[in-house]
């Protein structure tokens, strides 16, 4: 059984919270006393159903005002898979919200009202999902039921939603039509919409094929530790500890190591387990090379002919997540993979406006979920990659010095 | 698991994501610890721990939060395994600090909420600045928008809505002195998880896991040991019925549940099957309010 991680977007009123009720409680992840919490609940307040969105709303605040303030992590199985739902809240935070939840998502689904069709939020959901480089975009058409199972509505929503999504080069894009609320096309296909020849929701989710979408070709192997026994049976043994990030590794492999640049081969990749022919990402494994080299944490293994950029000057697009604004001159510190430096923000070069796309050139700020390309120069060099040819070597935090908040996310598009 | 297509099972998955976490926070935190129960969650930290330096010890002791509150089967079981791995225990007694004035027993007799002063205590007189809990975010709704990385002030309180985003697998564990950082590595695991990496590990538990005979009463519908710490009261009657422990606290408060999945195998099947949370199930102090385990959380519970 593999795992898939997926975040969905959209607001309470496009059946968010009935959806992801309905994929937990159709694959039994609800339990019995969390569903009378919530019709307890539901009831004391007065609603006139019971309210599924109370089984994510985890917190006192979220419950009394009825928003949901912050991502909810949910998990249910079947027996094809694992899911983890990153669920991201509508209304407050939410392109810091959204940003988080889709960083680690294999998967995204964008929730449209049938009734309502594309409308402007449906455009930045699609765009913060192609801006994270999430490879699978679903786009499901809800609330059917309300628009008489129309063929003609729900094709009219998937066109305009397939030309928006085009620009923003979502590489593989699913369009369902569902009814959250009563469960068509959600687990198995439904007898209202004849018309529709595509997968159930849930069937989708069991059989996308995620294992390509991790980068195979780019070895990279952030070292995070270094292990070294102090003890009279292994004083020899000296290995670098770290989670692939890209590529195939293999025992005998000639490697290169950065920023020093010296060149060795692959003794052995153990782990507590015993050695293992193959790394590839996301294993955490530790590395035993043939030659002495002087490596520390922060410093990348990859193949002499495929190497990261080492770049000081680091452009970027970046959304900032804090109340004080983003601009040019300030200092921060940056984490890129296991690397920590500072960073001085040298330029804002545009803000992006992520509801029509349009770059104001003329900004001189970014302010709280604001998203702009920065360019940026750094204390140390980093090893980087683009972040549309990898996630994990191209993605970084910048974090306040003085506070130690996380307040930016970034994504880079070149290093030099 | 299958490498041929290069995609790593569920339990390879997050075992590789806790490893990581792990280590990053010995990289990057001066003086971690880890919080050992002797519940399998914290057994399952512990020998991914192990693994995460392998073949190294791991680089922090763990430390138990006693509430004197104890099954003997869980207590042994602690000490065992810490002997075992040769680490350092550092016990943080509820009972000598009630002996010491720093906290008052309950008018209920829990000691569930007057732990946390006596963690705080046993953090700022070691220094500890990360302590690893292994608090997974399908237990209960609080946990489940809590961080990997859960920054606590000064009074190790929680602020829920000034959380640090968490992207990708960077974590933010810098701090200011007298600040910590609670690290959650088991936070996308849920219960079952657990139980399969327990049975794919061959990772021993207490025994009260398993189905045994024991002699309880029936409380608010859930069935309590009858022990020492907790006895029935008038018109609760004691009978043996074979049953299991779904998550080991507080012996004054924690219930077991009618068993008899006495392998690993059965257990697996048992919750697979199960309509019921853990907490639900066995939890007498979660049911006080909707809101309980935030409150806690906020005082700088687990």
């Amino acid at each position: 059984m593999d795992l898939l991680r997926f975040a969905t977007a959209g607001s309470v009123d496009d059946g968010k919270s009935t959806l992801i009720g309905r994929l937990l409680y159709d694959s039994k992840a609800i339990f019995t006393d969390q569903l009378e919490s919530v019709e307890r609940t539901s009831q004391q307040r007065g609603d006139e159903y019971t309210d599924l969105s109370l089984l994510t709303d985890g917190l006192r605040a979220e419950r009394e005002q009825g928003i949901t303030i912050d991502v909810a992590y949910r998990y249910f199985a079947t027996p094809r898979r694992k899911f983890i739902i990153a669920d991201t809240p509508g209304h407050i935070q939410y392109t810091r919200n959204m940003v988080t939840g889709a960083s680690t998502a294999d998967l995204a689904i964008v929730l449209v009202d049938a009734r309502k069709g594309m409308v402007e939020q449906s455009r930045r959901h699609a765009f913060l999902v192609s801006l994270l480089r999430v490879p699978h975009l679903v786009l499901a058409v809800n609330k059917m039921d309300l628009v008489d199972w129309s063929q003609e509505v729900f094709e009219s929503i998937e066109k305009e939603f397939s030309s928006f999504a085009t620009k923003l080069d979502v590489p593989d894009l699913t369009v369902v039509p569902i009814s959250a609320l009563h469960g068509d096309n959600i687990v198995s296909r439904s007898p209202n919409m004849p018309w529709y020849e595509g997968p159930s929701l849930l069937h989708h989710l069991e059989h996308v094929h995620i294992a390509s979408d991790r980068n195979l070709v780019d070895v990279r192997f952030p070292v995070q530790y270094v292990i070294r026994p102090q003890s009279l049976q292994r004083t020899d043994y000296r290995a670098y500890a770290g989670q692939v990030a890209g590529g195939v590794l293999k025992a005998g492999d000639e490697v290169m190591v950065l920023p020093s640049g010296f060149t060795t081969r692959i003794a052995s990749i153990d782990t507590a387990d015993g050695p293992v022919g193959e790394a590839f990402a996301p294993m955490s494994v530790t590395i035993r090379l043939e030659d002495e080299i002087d490596i520390s944490r922060g410093d990348m293994i990859c193949r002499p002919h495929n190497q990261p950029a080492v770049a000081q000057d680091i452009d970027a697009m970046v959304c900032w997540m804090a109340e004080t604004p983003l601009a040019p001159g300030q200092k921060l510190a940056i984490k890129h993979t296991t690397r920590s430096a500072r960073a001085l923000v040298k330029e804002l070069q545009y803000r992006l406006d992520v509801n029509s796309l349009h770059r104001d050139d003329t900004a001189t700020q970014l302010g709280l979920n604001d998203i702009g390309r920065v360019r940026l120069r750094t204390t140390v060099p980093l090893l980087a990659d683009e972040y549309r040819r990898n996630r994990q070597t191209g993605g970084f935090i910048l974090i306040d010095e003085s506070t130690n908040r996380t307040v930016g996310a970034g994504m880079i598009t070149s290093a030099s | 698991m299958t490498i041929h297509e290069y995609q790593l099972s569920q339990l390879d998955y997050l075992e590789a994501e806790a490893v990581h976490i792990f280590r990053e926070v010995a990289a990057e935190l001066e003086r971690p610890v880890l919080l050992f129960s002797g519940g399998k969650d914290s057994i399952v930290m512990l020998r991914l721990a192990e693994k995460a330096f392998w073949p190294a010890p791991m680089p922090f002791p763990v430390m138990h939060v006693d509430t004197g509150h104890n099954f003997p089967e869980v207590l042994e079981f602690r000490d065992r395994r810490v002997a075992e791995l040769g680490v350092n225990l550092v016990v943080a007694s509820v009972p000598d600090a009630i002996e010491r004035g720093l906290v008052a027993e309950e008018p209920n007799g829990s000691r569930n909420r007057i732990q946390t002063p006596v963690l705080l205590e046993a953090v700022e007189k070691h220094r500890f600045t990360a302590l690893f809990g292994g608090a997974r975010r399908d237990e209960e709704k609080a946990r489940a928008k809590e961080r990997v990385f859960s920054f606590r002030d000064d009074f190790g309180q929680w602020d829920p809505k000034n959380q640090r985003p968490e992207l990708w697998n960077l974590y933010n564990g810098r701090i200011h002195l007298g600040e910590s950082i609670r690290v959650f590595p088991l936070s996308n695991w849920t219960e079952l998880d657990v139980w399969h990496y327990i049975q794919r590990e061959e990772i021993a538990v207490p025994s009260i896991y398993y189905a045994h005979d024991r002699e309880v009463f029936e409380r608010d519908g859930m069935l309590f040991a009858n022990n020492e710490f907790c006895r029935p009261r008038e018109g609760e009657t004691t009978f043996v019925a074979k049953v299991r422990y779904r998550t080991v606290g507080d012996a004054s408060l924690t219930a077991a549940v009618r068993s008899d999945a006495d392998t690993v195998e059965k257990v697996i099947e048992e919750i697979a099957a199960t309509r019921l949370t853990e907490r639900g199930a066995t939890r007498g102090d979660d049911r006080v309010s909707e809101a309980a385990m935030e409150d806690r959380k906020k005082e700088g519970y687990f």
